[in-house]
């Protein structure tokens, strides 16, 4: 069955009013060299067909492995009530929607979504959301570069690789200048980093927890830059913040963060949310939608987008980032999933992975030839080093159907034998018993 | 209302000398086409700025316009009151509304802008 809305004779009627004789005359304009030679499109398949091939290719991945792997994005489990409410069709939209008067439930969402992110981190601000965790560290480095007319942002080298290459893809074509400093034994190099400010500098860029998964107390830093008009930029793990004290407590400017952790599931490449969450001095800066309550001529409460004059579609060029969208869909399961959890239940979750975390380790320590990267705290994830290379390791046990985490060699020049190791409340003490047993057994042959 | 020895901007800044210090502020014109203004970011002390160039934003609940220095030099004061409650510029653009100090100016740059007749014949033009 043709999905082509017109007919042959409608075409031809439309061609002959655009002067041409066929539809391969529109295109005459694109240069031969440029043209395709041939779209080489497989025959059509059945719908049984196309089901069956899928399945094949679904097939092919590895998701049958009890996975240890985080590295910024971890198995979480996510509540069946999240999928239930987020597919209602008054909700399923992955859309901005920006007309108050059709709009007020997904707006009231936004709200709420954008009141859970200031508390988790005790921030002032939150907007709408944006792309993921890498972006919007991009996106505070802009903001702070126009916040302190400064060109130059320093990031701590514990910051998520990832995310650094990100920062460099984002900004390649900006006057902004990165300094990296390296970390060491896996914590932010204080001497090092101090140094390292001068009066270019806009931001300082952390993570807590950091890559390594260890967790800091920055608040010496954040003094330090404030002493000198600079900002701190922190990256954090949504879910840590139910333990860990707020950002906002030690008075960072600009906090991000990935929420796929939020009841959003694992995929590659997304899509995963953004967000961003500030101080009420900084809010004209900020990139981003963001949505405000108020009244309507009634005295009913309402919610409107508010704060638009800093956006693309008013500001023009001048405007604080190019985004004029948010991740809708995404930033609804977050707020669905904390909504579900509440603050005690996300409380005992986190306790839960850090608890399974300590008795991981506590199993690691116990074979011969692994070290467990001991130097200071940590949440759920932490680095070991094991006595062969640990990508040649992570493929042993992958074939015993468990995905150890993720070897740290090509990220960090030197750390071969490294590998990042993450646990969240899905891994039972019997996984982690097994994976503790297998990796024993492997390293003793 | 234009008020007579200010000299005015095509982008709608007036000036006024008072001795070696010009006070620059936006017209009665300005605010009427910008409405209810709710927000404006104004430089700190000491920032130095060209002829034309932007010193600062201006937000109402229509639009969001650059402010830009009807002459060069150096600020010397900012009206901070303008921070608490912009809407001053609405009651009082030609007084209260007034937004920075310039100090070490250069004279020669007053002779580029518009006296009151031509500011008046601008916008009448315009409106």
């Amino acid at each position: 069955m043709s999905y082509v809305a017109n007919t042959d004779a409608q075409r031809q009627e439309m061609l002959e009013r655009c002067g041409v004789q066929n539809i391969s005359q529109l295109f005459d304009g694109i240069p031969r060299s440029l043209a395709p030679h041939s779209f080489d499109v497989p025959p059509p398949k059945s719908e049984q067909e196309v089901v069956a091939l899928f399945d094949d290719l679904a097939g092919r991945n590895y998701a049958h492995l009890t996975t240890f792997i985080g590295g910024g994005f971890y198995d979480h489990y996510i509540p069946s009530a999240v999928d239930a409410i987020a597919s209602r069709s008054e909700f399923y939209t992955a859309y901005t929607p920006y007309q108050p008067e059709i709009s007020q439930g997904t707006l009231q969402a936004i709200y709420e979504y954008q009141s859970h992110m200031c508390r988790l981190t005790g921030m002032e601000v939150s907007n709408a959301s944006l792309y993921d965790g890498g972006t919007a560290l991009a996106e505070a480095c802009q903001m702070a570069i126009h916040a302190t007319n400064r060109d130059r942002i320093v990031v701590d080298g514990g910051v998520n690789p990832v995310y650094r290459k990100m920062l460099d893809c984002y900004t390649a074509n900006l006057s902004i200048s990165f300094t990296e400093i390296p970390v060491t034994r896996g914590q932010s190099d204080r001497d090092h980093l101090l140094a390292e400010l001068d009066e270019n500098t806009a931001a300082v860029i952390l993570q807590n927890p950091n890559f390594f998964g260890v967790v800091d107390n920055h608040s010496d830093i954040v003094e330090a830059c404030h002493a000198r008009g600079i900002l701190v930029v922190q990256s954090v793990y949504p879910t840590a913040m139910a333990l860990l004290k707020p950002p906002g407590e030690i008075g960072v400017d600009i906090v991000t963060g990935e929420g796929q952790s939020l009841g959003i599931p694992l995929s590659f490449g997304g899509p995963y949310l953004g967000f961003m969450t500030t101080t009420r001095s900084l809010v004209r800066k900020m990139p981003g939608r963001l949505v405000g309550r108020t009244t309507d001529r009634n005295g009913k409460e309402s919610f409107v987008l508010t704060l638009q004059a800093r956006e693309q579609h008013i500001r023009r060029s001048k405007a604080t980032s190019n985004i004029c969208t948010n991740q809708a869909l995404c930033a609804l399961r977050a707020h669905i999933y904390l909504c579900l959890l509440g603050r005690s239940g996300l409380r005992d979750l986190a306790k839960l992975c850090y608890a399974k975390t300590c008795y991981a380790k506590s199993r690691f320590r116990a074979i011969p030839g692994v070290d467990v990267m001991e130097s200071s705290p940590t949440f759920n994830e932490f680095t070991i080093r094991v006595p062969i290379d640990a990508g040649d390791l992570a493929g042993l046990l992958v074939e015993r159907g468990i995905a150890p985490g993720l070897p740290l060699g090509r990220f960090y020049p030197g750390m071969q034998n490294y590998l990042l190791v993450a646990v969240t409340e899905k891994r039972t003490k019997y996984d982690i018993g097994t994976f503790a047993e297998e990796m024993e057994s492997l390293l003793r042959q | 209302m234009v008020v007579d020895e200010r000299r005015f901007s095509k982008t709608h800044e007036w000036i006024v000398i008072e001795s070696d210090i010009a006070v620059v502020g936006i017209t009665d014109f300005a605010q009427e086409s910008l409405g209810d203004i709710t927000y404006i970011e104004l430089p700190e002390v000491g920032a130095e700025f060209e002829q034309g160039a932007e010193f600062g934003v201006i937000e109402s609940v229509k639009a969001a316009s650059d402010l830009y220095a009807p002459v060069g030099g150096r600020v010397c004061e900012v009206n901070s009151e303008l921070a608490k409650t912009p809407e001053i510029i609405n009651h009082d653009p030609f007084g209260e509304g007034w937004m920075i100090k310039i100090k070490n100016f250069n004279a020669a740059e007053l002779g580029s802008l518009l006296d009151t007749d031509a500011y008046e014949a601008q916008i009448n033009s315009e409106a």
